[in-house]
């Protein structure tokens, strides 16, 4: 019966409905048997869907559920395409999400929302969902501004704390930037090749516009635009740390795993525009670059738990659009999906560290904790190792043919490559600096902390784990998604090979000596001016914060004071004030007094027959 | 015989008028005031004799008809509230009854 790919987003959808149209009246068991269940059954709709496709017998898989509007010779259909990319992108997303709404019905079981949270839960895999089954990019474009609101919604879950609310506005408001942009570019795409079809647009775009030309440089440019903010690329990538202040389940299922990743589902899906454009393309690579290396430095300074993981997120999305610039648009995908997995490991871990230490965020008031929280130190150990890189875990297969493909682009390809291998090695540095300053050293805190675990809580880190180590191994099957345009095997040197497995290790060993053995001393290092200075810069997120504050947002604010009025408005108050001074003047003339109105009466006809009289 | 002349009875008319108004406009006590409304509307009703006469017409005289049954009609309604005003205020004084309002 899942043979339909409508099943996929119906099954989120209908446990929302239940929980948001009992508004939480249920008891807690049923909401997270249909929270959690929802999902479920839409993993198996979508294995079942994708076994064709993984299996070779089926490329594509189209199905029409209905017409969704017909305004003259535009016609959008609620229509579902599974190809090999889609496949990769729902089994991540029903998969590692189910995982973590299985963690989350016991992280949140204390909270008195439970039924509100899996509620918008539900909401947001369906309308992720959406997003990356749609035939056309105007469902894409609804799924987009789906996951958007769910990933407001959740951010300012705990809306009693202003912060909270604040963080939630900043992310909606800066994506919001993006989706303009994203929009814009669809008007475009949509008026000069009269379809929004995501496949056809694509063979219009390449039969009718050349290499280079205007059309596809701006179209390119413009969805790159909706991309950058969507998955928190420079220069809008300031929202993302701010986003840790939903509940940690939140961060790892939008913020990590899936949605913040769908602006590389979006270029690899429109990958033949970016195709035309390719010094769209190459900016693609540049943006990536640079993100990655500025997150990276951000992540060293940090010490919230969440920060550190939220800014290494920005950093491994920079990884993902580097591959999509060098044209490495499955290696991409790969990195996606096995990023899906540490990074959603390490957040749920964090969250069983937070959630066992009263909710301390501060790694400097943990220390020594792994024999406190076994679990978690195991799974943050396994979630560090793959997120550095380290051989044969997942994230080195994905990194390696990220790093690999642009080392083979001319000219600048040496460059990007360099690039990565550093942010590479900030990677090890800074994930096992969390590590080290967390699970050893003395305990800084928290002294008497019992690990909180269940059922629930510990089976999804369990599974994750294994997927973080072997989830390289797993082939994604994108070939006939991007069959013309990538080459296969990529042949380089040896040395550069070492050079691409030595650096994170070298990272890594320089963590433990700073912070394991402490051999060398951070305070020693942090002793002079300079360091500082960097070291609070850096801390800052490169100040793009404070930028973004003087240039854009108190320029806004004193806009808003100024015009508090509203000088549009003012030519229609004016006529309101105007009468209500013509009524002050003749109120005072109905003084009661009746020889005041004889005078009226009398001076009134006096003046009529003088003017007679005149004219 | 010889009759008053057409202008004569017009100026009188028109006297009559404004010493009636400036009756209703100075006077504070609300029987003067109501004497002196009557001084204005027979000043009009003469104004309409002369006119009728001049021209030779009757409407002048009907329209001085209605005049005084208007007149009539009104000293009664006034009058009588005039006396109710007396009784419940003990005054007919206009500027202390322009109180009444509100």
């Amino acid at each position: 019966m899942f043979e339909s790919l409508g099943w996929l987003p119906t099954f989120p959808l209908l446990g929302f409905l239940i929980l948001f149209l009992s508004g939480g009246g249920l008891p807690k068991r049923l909401i997270a048997v249909i929270g959690a269940g929802s999902i479920g059954l839409a993993f198996v709709a979508a294995i079942v869907v994708a076994l064709p496709i993984i299996s070779g017998d089926a490329e594509v898989i189209v199905h029409e559920v209905y017409t969704w509007m017909a305004v003259g010779s535009f016609n959008s259909a609620f229509g579902m395409y599974l190809d090999g990319l889609s496949v990769v992108m729902i089994l991540v997303i029903t998969g590692v999400g189910f995982l973590i709404h299985l963690y989350s019905t016991g992280f949140m079981i204390d909270d008195p929302s439970y039924s509100r949270f899996f509620a918008i839960m539900n909401l947001f895999v369906a309308a992720m969902l959406v997003l990356v089954l749609a035939d056309n990019l105007l469902l894409l474009y609804l799924g987009w501004e789906g996951v958007g609101l769910c990933s407001y919604l959740l951010i300012g879950f705990w809306y009693q704390d202003p912060a909270n609310g604040y963080a939630a506005r900043k992310a909606f408001v800066t994506t919001r930037v993006g989706d303009t942009s994203m929009a814009i570019g669809l008007f475009l795409i949509f008026t000069q090749l009269g379809s929004l079809d995501i496949q056809e647009s694509m063979a219009l775009a390449q039969g009718e516009w050349g290499l280079d030309s205007g059309y596809a440089v701006a179209a390119a440019l413009l969805l790159l635009g909706g991309a950058v903010g969507k998955s928190a690329q420079l220069p809008l990538q300031t929202w993302l740390p701010d986003a840790m202040a939903g509940p940690t389940p939140i961060s790892a299922l939008i913020h990590a795993a899936t949605m913040v990743t769908a602006g590389v589902y979006l270029i690899a899906r429109t990958h033949a525009l970016f195709e035309l454009a390719p010094d769209v393309q190459l900016l693609v690579a540049l943006i990536g670059l640079a993100t990655l290396l500025i997150a990276g430095f951000t992540a060293m300074t940090q010490h919230d738990i969440k920060r550190i993981l939220a800014y290494s997120t920005i950093s491994q999305i920079g990884y993902m659009f580097l591959g999509l610039g060098v044209g490495a648009w499955s290696a991409s995908v790969f990195h996606l999906m096995t990023h899906a997995f540490f990074k959603a490991l390490l957040f749920l871990a964090a969250g069983t560290v937070i959630l066992s230490l009263h909710h301390e965020h501060d790694i400097f008031k943990m220390g020594g904790k792994w024999r406190q929280l076994p679990v978690a130190f195991a799974s943050f150990l396994i979630g560090s190792l793959a997120l550095a890189a380290f051989p044969y875990t997942s994230g080195y297969f994905s990194k390696d043919e990220i790093l690999l493909a642009a080392l083979e682009l001319e000219h600048a390809g040496f460059w990007l490559w360099l690039g990565g291998v550093v942010g590479a090695f900030f990677t090890g540095i800074y994930s096992f600096r969390l590590v080290f300053v967390v699970f050893f050293g003395e305990s800084a805190g928290h002294h008497e902390a019992r690990e909180v675990t269940g059922f629930s809580m510990a089976a999804p880190l369990l599974v994750l784990m294994v997927l973080a180590l072997a989830g390289g191994l797993i082939h994604v099957p994108t070939e006939s998604v991007f069959a013309a345009s990538e080459h296969g095997e990529h042949h380089v040197s040896a040395l550069m090979h070492s050079i691409m497995i030595a650096v994170p290790l070298l990272g890594i060993a320089l963590s433990y000596l700073f912070y394991g053995s402490r051999t060398l001393s951070v305070e020693r290092l942090m002793s002079n001016t300079i360091a500082q200075g960097l070291h609070k810069f850096w801390f800052a997120g490169w100040g793009f914060d404070g930028l973004y504050r003087r240039l854009l947002i108190t320029p806004y604010v004193w806009l808003a004071a100024v015009n508090k009025r509203d000088v549009v408005d003012t030519a229609a108050g004016l006529l309101v004030t105007l009468s209500e001074a013509g009524n002050s003047l003749l109120t005072r003339s109905q003084s009661g007094s009746l020889r005041w109105y004889i005078l009226s009466v009398v001076g009134g006809t006096v003046l009529l027959i003088t003017l007679g009289g005149v004219l | 015989m010889e009759s008053i002349p057409f202008e004569h009875g017009l100026m009188l008319a028109a006297t009559l008028f404004c010493l009636g108004l400036i009756g209703v406009m100075t006077r504070r006590n609300i029987v003067f005031v109501l004497m002196s409304l009557e001084i204005m509307l027979n000043a009009s009703g003469l104004a309409f004799i002369v006119s009728g006469s001049r021209w030779g017409g009757a409407d002048g005289q009907v329209m001085f008809l209605m005049i005084l049954t208007l007149a009539a009609a009104e000293v009664a309604v006034g009058l009588g509230l005039i006396i109710q005003l007396y009784k419940r205020f003990k005054t007919i004084d206009i500027d202390v009854l322009s109180a009444l309002k509100g």
